[in-house]
This record gives C-alpha cells, structure tokens and sequence, in this order.
C-alpha cells in the first residue's frame, strides 16, 4: 500500500529527493594540508589557504579525491574520468574567500543506484544523480559575546561529498530508509563516519506533493537537517503543508524552509526571489580533475565488502533469515561484532543473542555498538556455555544480565552463583517426581488428554531445580513420568 | 662608470672580483632611491635596513666562494608580491597594514639564489591599470622626459610601473612584475628597458595578490634582454602550491641570449597594424623587421585572425575573474576595516572604502558578466575566443618560431591623458592582450626612441615554454637598436 496524504478530497503523493552533505574521512582538507579533526580548539586547524589569505592557491588533496571515487563505486554509480572545479560566489563571515569551491556543471561522480530496505520486507531502488566534492565554510559563534559574532575556521574547506538522490522517494519512511541504507554504505566505504549529531552528516530534503499521475509540482527545499527522524518528520510536515495550501485554492512557491523539530512544522527561510545569483564559474587556481582509469579500477579492486553483499553472506554462510541478517549487516560495527562472536560458534544463536538481549541492554543503557554493553568475546564466552551445557538458556539470560552489571566473564558469575546446569538425572528425578505429586489434579487432566499442560509441569520442575535443570532432561523424564500408568 | 648604472650581469663579475662590495651596490641604490623616490614615487615600501642586512649576507657568502645566481644584486619587488615580514599593499587601501607571514615562491626563489630586495615597488591597485594612475599610493612617474615638453609628467605604464620606473631610474638593476594583460611589457616599452611575460604556468603566483588567475604570470623587468633572462633563470620553475604551474624544467635563458637567429623564421601578424597607430612605431616595427632580416631570420607573413577579439574578451574574462578574487578583501578577517551596522554594511563601506574607482569599475563589470542570464552571452562566449586567439598562435607558431609586433600602440603619455574614458586606457593593452589571452610568452626589448625622445619597444612572442626562443630573437633586436638613451631623471643623472 502507497504511501499517501489524505486530503480533504482525495489523495495525495509525496515526491522526495534528498542531497546529503557528507564530509569526507581525510587527514587533510579538500584544498589545504590543514588538518580536520573534529573538535579542536577554534581556529587551531586553518592554514593560510583557509582564511583566505592574498595569493594563496588550493591544491587538491588526492586523499580526498580517492575518497568520492570510491564512495561514487560504492553508489554503483559512474565515475566521471574528468570533472572540474567551480567557484560559487557569495559573501558570507564563514566564507573568507567570498566563493565555495564546489562542483557545478562537471561532478566527479554521475548517476547510480542504491536499494533500500522497507519495514514490509520489500526494497525500492533509489537513483543517484550525481556526487560532487565541495568546500565546507566555517562556523559562526554568536553565543560568546554580546555584541560580536566569533568565527571558527576549523571546518573551513574541510572537503564534503554532496549526494543528490532522484526524486524517487515516496514516503518519510523511504526517505528515512535511503538515508540510513547510504550511511551504511559510507561507514563500510570509511568515506564519511556518517555521525549526524556532530554534523558530519546532514540533508536537504527536497518535498512536493501531487495527485496520482500527475506531473511533479512546485517543490520547497527543507536545508540542513541533522538527524534521520527529523528527515522522516521534515517529509510528513512539508507534506501535509503542501496538501493544505493547494486543497485552500493556494500555490505553493519554491522556497528554501527550515524545520523546527521543536514544533514539528517546517519555517521559510527565503524564497525564490531572494535566492542567491551564486555566480558560478570554472576555478582558474585548478586545472580540471582528471582521472587515470586504472586507478579508479584499483580502488574499485580494493573496496570492502559492501552491505548488500555482506547481507547475502550471511544468510548463505550461517544460514540467518534475510530479517535477521539485515538487523546486523546494516551498521558495519554490529555486522563485524557479529562475526566475532559468531567465529567458531552457532551463527543462528549469536545472531538471536545479538538482535535480542544484547540490543536491549545496549539501548537501555545508552551505549553502542563502538561501545558495547558486553564485548564480543565476552558475549561468545556466554555462548560457550550455553552450548557445552554448562547452563541452560533460561539462567543464560541472567548470566547475561549480571554481565552487563559487573562486567564479568560469564564463566566467572556461573561459578560464584552456582549456576552450572543440573544433569544427575537422579535429581531431576527427585524434582519431577515432587511435582507431579504436588499436582495430582493437573496430572489426571493431562492424562486425560490434556496435553496442553506439559508446559506447565516443565515450568514447576525448573522452579523446583532453581532454574538450573537440563531442559531436555527435565522433558525426557516429565514425559516419561506422565507416560506411566496411574498408580 | 656609476655602480647604479651596471647591468646585473657586469654587477655579478663586479662581486666576484671584489670590484666593489655588495653593500656598496646596495646603498648605492639606497641612495638613488633616497634623492629620486619622493619624486618618482616608485617605491611604495623602502626596506632600508632588511636590504643592508642581506647585503652584507651576500658579502659573507661571496667571501666565502659560494656565492649564487642573484648574491648581493639589489631588485625592486612589485608589492603584489607578498614577502614575509614587509608590508604588501597590492597598491589598495583596503590592504591596510597586512604583513605577510609568508613568502611567495617567486621572491623566495630569488631570495635563495642571494637577491637583496630595495623595497615593494609601485603598481596600479591589484595590477589593474596601465598607467600607475590607479596606486592608493599615488602615481608613478616616468623617469624619461618629452624633449619638447620636459615639464609634463609621464606616466611609466602599468601596472607595473613602479617596477619599470625604478629599473629605467637606476633605483634598481632589475624587478619583479606581474603581466596579466600587458603589465610588465607595456611599462617596460614605456620606460625604455627590457621585461618578459613568460608562459603561463613558467613562474609560480603562490603568493602573488591574484587579480585574474588564469592570466597572471610573474615575470622580471631589467635593462637588458640578458638580465631579463638571469632574473626569470631564478623566478622560475615548478610549484607544487601552485596548481597551474608547469612541470617543465627550467632551461639556461642566459645561454639562449647568445644563439643568435640566423635561420629561425620570424612572422609578422597583419593584424597588428592598426589605424592610428603612430608613425614612429609602425616605422619602428618596419626597422625591427628589417634587422632581423640582417641577422640571418627568415620574415614570414602571418595572419592571427582573432586578433581584434582579444581586448574586449580580454575585458571580460579579467574582470569575471578579478570580482571573484577580490571577494576576501572584506574587511573581516585582514586589512582595512570600516564598521557597518551589520555584516551587509560592513561589507559596503568596507570595500567601497577600501577599493579605488578602478577596481570598483572591474569588479562590477565582472560581476555582471558572471551573472545568470549574462553568463553564456559574455563569460562563456569570450572563453570560446580566448580557445580561438590559442588556435591562432598554435597555427602560425606551425610556420614561424616566433612573431615580432609593437609592444604599445603609443610612447608613454602625460599624467592626466586618456583618463577621460577607460576604453582609451584599455586600448593601450591591444598588442600585448592576445598573447596573454593564449597564454604564450612575450617580451618587449626597448628598439628605439620617437621624436619627443620617448622609448619605444618591440615585442617577441613565442611558443609556450620556448622563452628561449624569444631571448635569442630579443637580444638580437636590442643589439641591432643599439639602445643607448637613458632617462632624464636617474641615479647620478
């Protein structure tokens, strides 16, 4: 079922595409050897090529240049041999040079594809249109003085890849799926880290709306939203506006909006009219980029497995569901704490482990997956156990539990809690049998054909062993026991 | 003989065979700069004791027997050239005191070869000019005087003027200029000496104040075609800070002064005989051809078609480039700042402030032609000639080694001529236009004088990257004029 607004008289569709501002993994910036690190003390990371200082000249930074390269064949998208620099000219305190060098008519990377994941299990293919390499500005500090605006130029040509997506997004859940599904592909690529809470991520998101068939409408274009459900929340707002000024007889106007994630609506920002004429004009300090074949088929040779690719390895090597095996694959942290885990153990049960307790206890707690609530040895420690029968999955759960309290080794919280697995058969014995005397009534019930009431007879001999009972023996002697003739 | 008067290349024997010392060379040129300046006004920025202190390091290292290409020659740096420590002032006020901390390449490839740097040197602000008119720091005046008329001041042309004058004036063996369209040549003829613009790409503009990138090129101005080739021996060569400097190894110009050019093949363009040209310089040109003839060249006629296209796509690419360039001039970070109620007016007063009638003129012609619906029109379609002035060249350097034409369609003229109207003034830049347009090297050798005495110059342009070509064909043309008339106004004069 589409995705669709109501209106007051019908339905409506909801046209997305987004551009997203990844910056891009380097030791250097774009045009400078300045360092990029984040979170330096303010302007401790500027060369003289950043602040614009007379005569200075960009060089590119070919880290960088690798780096858009192998994130434009990770989108499986074309890889432009020759592309070019552009100024794009405006005057602005975090802009020394009064121009961004970006690139307009001639993008390193043209078009490609990338498949996304929907909650019902399908996957939609998403074009690409385009990637470029781009200058980012500084930063304004308005906060520090009463009077006067500071500038930090740490982030001042620090390279960013722009990523235009077609207009193929229908849905904030789509629009929240390809945003999620391009970072996991930037974090396996290592281009981007993808952390949009620092900024080093973040889109512009693109919303029109229109009746089934129709032919796209005027657009508006929400700038530089910092999270994936802001993304999901910006769609649904500016698309309802849009379905309420056209169902009033209104027109909606191309404008650049802001959204509030406060209130939930989206603000204008400026119109059309207002826009700036930006000027743009090939960058005569830079010969235009060109790219040796080989090289870029070197770099192709050299990419990491991607998730897509992982996704259908795990599902063929250790036999995971396609549900499962997307849950892990798609942060590449979780998908490489998996196959730690998983290394010489049952893949099925480390996947139920992870996708289960284990994220529990990291969402409880705040923590993720760089910064785990068990590590992964630690986690297949507890596996180890399971599996030797040295416990049995009911206590596992507690082992695991008290693992994220004391950071502990399982082994280690089993044998000071005693917890080891009953396997005498003599006690399990003693144990069925004081049940099933406790019981009579439920007992004649079962016989009687009852059979529902297995679980329960199970569940008080585990009661009665302290939970540490082998399941399989308690089972083998309660149906043996219930078998017998009534005395 | 005057030491002020040596031509480098006698100063370096001189040094050498403790004929004099370096610091006698460089106060003697101290000492012209003290009793002329304030009348030439060449010099914005006298580095009195910076210029003794590397002196006296050039007397060590000659001492010492390791001395290099440039120890103990005192230049005059155009101050578009940024030098760590002294202030660069791109001839705006909106500069204000902006110390570099940095040097750039080109005058830290000098200063490693031994040069002792006078001082920044005059210029028309941000090189955009070709009379010196447009300096914050006031005009230049030409050391040389009309015979008829001695009390009129002359401009040295531009926008290296200051440079030309102090070279022409004795106040420095040689300079540093910037020739974007005709910068180093058109004073360089105007003030009777020698200067190269090389190729594009031959010296690197790291540090060089940009006016229009893809047309800039440092090049050296002195007073004799091998001088010229010493200086640029030490100016050039491959920058990596620079994107669009050439990777091409730097050959021995000096030497190539000396080939001669028995056998090369000389064209002449019809295109540059323009009506109005004055008679002097047409007669001039005839001259050059004929002396070339002389000395064993082979005269070919040839035809760049495009010719006329170059100033007014040269009026526009320039500009387009420049009102970009020129955007980090405001008044945020360095320079000169004039307070505003908000950032917008910070911006407006600072750069109205800030930039003279000239820069202003350019800057918003280039922002005009850059913008959209004006940008395919003007931009895009003087690209495409500037791609067809190129194939030009390409086609006749197919059949000749080099062309000779005039440098400047007039001598110099008075302070206060051609202001009127700033096409006239552009008009001066038509000889010198095309070859920066196709990015090939040019270099104007003073041939001979008018009949008011004023010098006029000859241009040699050659293929990209043959400047050897050009010295030989040069140094033959300054042999054969015999140039030997000095200004009136000179060290000792």
């Amino acid at each position: 079922m589409a995705y669709t607004i109501e209106g007051s008289d019908g339905a409506w569709e909801v046209v997305v595409g987004l551009e997203v501002h990844a910056q891009v993994i380097s030791n250097a910036k774009l045009f400078s050897g300045a360092p990029t690190a984040f979170g330096a003390a303010p302007n401790s990371q500027v060369s003289f090529v950043d602040a614009a200082f007379p005569g200075m000249l960009p060089v590119v930074n070919a880290a960088c240049v690798a780096q858009a390269v192998r994130t434009g064949l990770g989108l499986n998208a074309h890889i432009n041999l020759v592309s070019r620099f552009d100024r794009k000219n405006y005057f602005y305190a975090d802009l020394p040079s009064g121009y961004q060098i970006s690139q307009f008519e001639h993008p390193i990377v043209g078009t490609g594809a990338i498949e996304v994941e929907l909650a019902d299990g399908s996957t939609k293919t998403i074009g690409i249109t385009r990637l470029h390499l781009e200058q980012d500005a500084g930063k304004l500090i308005h906060d520090q003085h009463p009077s006067k605006t500071l500038i930090d130029l740490n982030r001042s040509g620090v390279a960013l890849m722009e990523i235009v997506s077609e207009p193929d997004i229908r849905s904030p859940e789509e629009a929240g799926a390809y945003v999620r599904k391009l970072r996991s592909i930037l974090r396996y690529l290592g281009t981007c880290d993808g952390n949009m809470e620092e900024g080093s991520m973040r889109a512009d998101v693109n919303v029109s709306v229109r009746r089934a068939g129709e032919a796209y409408r005027t657009r508006c274009e929400i700038k530089n939203v910092n999270s994936i459900r802001f993304v999901m929340q910006a769609v649904e707002a500016e698309a309802i506006r849009q379905v309420e000024v056209w169902e009033s007889g209104g027109t909606v106007v191309q404008e650049t909006r802001l959204f509030d994630s406060g209130r939930g609506i989206t603000r204008p920002m400026r119109s059309k009219e207002d826009a700036q004429d930006y000027r743009y004009f090939p960058d005569p300090d830079l010969l235009p980029l060109v790219l040796d074949e080989d090289w870029v088929a070197s770099l192709k040779a050299a990419l990491p497995e991607l998730p897509d690719a992982r996704r259908t390895r795990f599902i063929q090597s250790y036999g995971l569901t396609l549900y499962d095996a997307g849950v892990l694959v798609a942060e590449k942290a979780t998908a490489d704490f998996f196959e730690k885990v998983c290394r010489g153990r049952d893949a099925k049960a480390a996947a139920n482990w992870i996708a289960g307790d284990f994220f529990a206890a990291m969402n409880r707690q705040g923590r993720s997956i760089e910064d785990p609530p068990v590590t992964a040895d630690a986690l297949g420690g507890l596996l180890d156990l399971i599996a030797d029968n040295t416990i049995n999955g009911r206590i596992a759960k507690d082992v695991f539990e008290a693992m994220v309290a004391t950071g502990k080794s399982a082994a280690a919280i089993v044998d000071e809690q005693g917890l080891r697995q009953v396997t005498d058969t003599g006690a399990i014995d003693i144990a069925v049998t004081r049940v099933l005397a406790a019981n009579a009534a439920n007992v004649a019930l079962y016989q009687a054909g009852n059979t529902k009431l297995f679980g329960f007879f199970v569940g008080q001999a585990m009661k009665a062993m302290a939970g540490k009972g082998n399941p399989a023996l308690i089972n083998e002697t309660l149906k043996r026991r219930l078998a017998e003739p009534r005395e | 003989m005057m030491l002020t008067d040596l031509t480098i290349a006698a100063a370096r024997d001189g040094l050498r065979a403790k004929a004099f010392s370096a610091v006698e060379l460089t106060m003697a040129h101290l000492h012209a700069i003290e009793a002329l300046n304030p009348r030439l006004n060449a010099y914005i920025t006298v580095s009195h004791a910076r210029a003794v202190d590397r002196a006296r390091a050039a007397d060590a290292a000659l001492a010492a027997g390791d001395a290099c290409a440039l120890t103990g020659i005192p230049l005059a740096i155009k101050d578009l050239f940024c030098t760590e420590g002294v202030r660069t002032t791109a001839a705006s006020k909106i500069l204000g005191p902006f110390v570099p901390p940095y040097e750039s390449t080109v005058t830290a490839n000098l200063l490693r070869d031994g040069a002792v740097f006078l001082g920044k040197a005059n210029l028309d602000e941000f090189a955009m000019g070709s009379s010196n008119m447009t300096s914050a720091y006031g005009p230049v005046e030409n050391p040389w005087k009309r015979r008829q008329d001695p009390n009129a001041v002359l401009v040295p042309g531009g926008s290296s003027g200051g440079s030309a004058a102090a070279v022409s004036a004795r106040l420095a063996m040689g300079a540093t200029g910037t020739d974007t369209g005709g910068s180093i040549r058109q004073p360089a003829a105007f003030c009777g000496i020698a200067g190269i613009k090389p190729t594009y790409g031959r010296c690197s503009r790291w540090g060089v104040v940009a006016f229009a990138s893809s047309l800039d090129q440092p090049g050296p101005l002195a007073r004799s075609v091998e001088d010229c080739a010493i200086l640029l021996g030490s100016m050039a060569g491959h920058d990596p800070k620079d994107s669009t400097s050439a990777n091409v190894p730097v050959p021995d110009f000096r030497a190539a002064c000396r080939r001669g050019v028995k056998g090369l093949r000389i064209g002449v363009p019809r295109e540059y005989r323009l009506d109005g040209t004055p008679d002097a310089i047409e007669r001039l040109w005839r001259q050059g051809i004929g002396w070339l003839r002389d000395a064993g060249a082979e005269i070919v006629d040839v035809s760049l078609p495009h010719t006329k296209y170059g100033l007014p796509a040269y009026y526009i690419v320039a500009p387009a480039e420049c009102s970009s360039n020129l955007a980090r001039y405001d008044g945020v970070r360095f320079g000169a700042r004039v307070a505003g109620g908000d950032l917008r007016e910070l911006y407006e007063r600072s750069r109205a402030e800030g930039f003279g009638a000239e820069v202003r003129r350019r800057v918003l012609i280039g922002t005009y032609v850059l913008s959209a619906g004006y940008y395919d029109a003007y931009y895009i379609r003087a690209q495409k000639v500037r791609t067809l002035i190129l194939r030009d060249f390409t086609d006749a350097f197919a059949t000749v080694d080099a062309l000779v034409v005039p440098t400047a369609p007039s001598a110099a003229f008075a302070q206060g001529e051609n202001m009127d109207d700033p096409i006239k003034m552009y008009l001066n830049d038509v000889f010198t236009i095309p070859a920066s347009m196709a990015g090939v090297p040019g270099m104007s050798v003073p041939a001979g004088l008018d009949a008011d005495g004023l010098p006029l110059g000859l241009q040699v342009i050659g293929r990209p990257f043959d400047e050897e070509t050009v010295f030989a064909v040069s140094a033959a043309i300054e042999q054969a004029a015999g140039f030997t008339a000095v200004p009136a106004l000179r060290a000792g004069g």
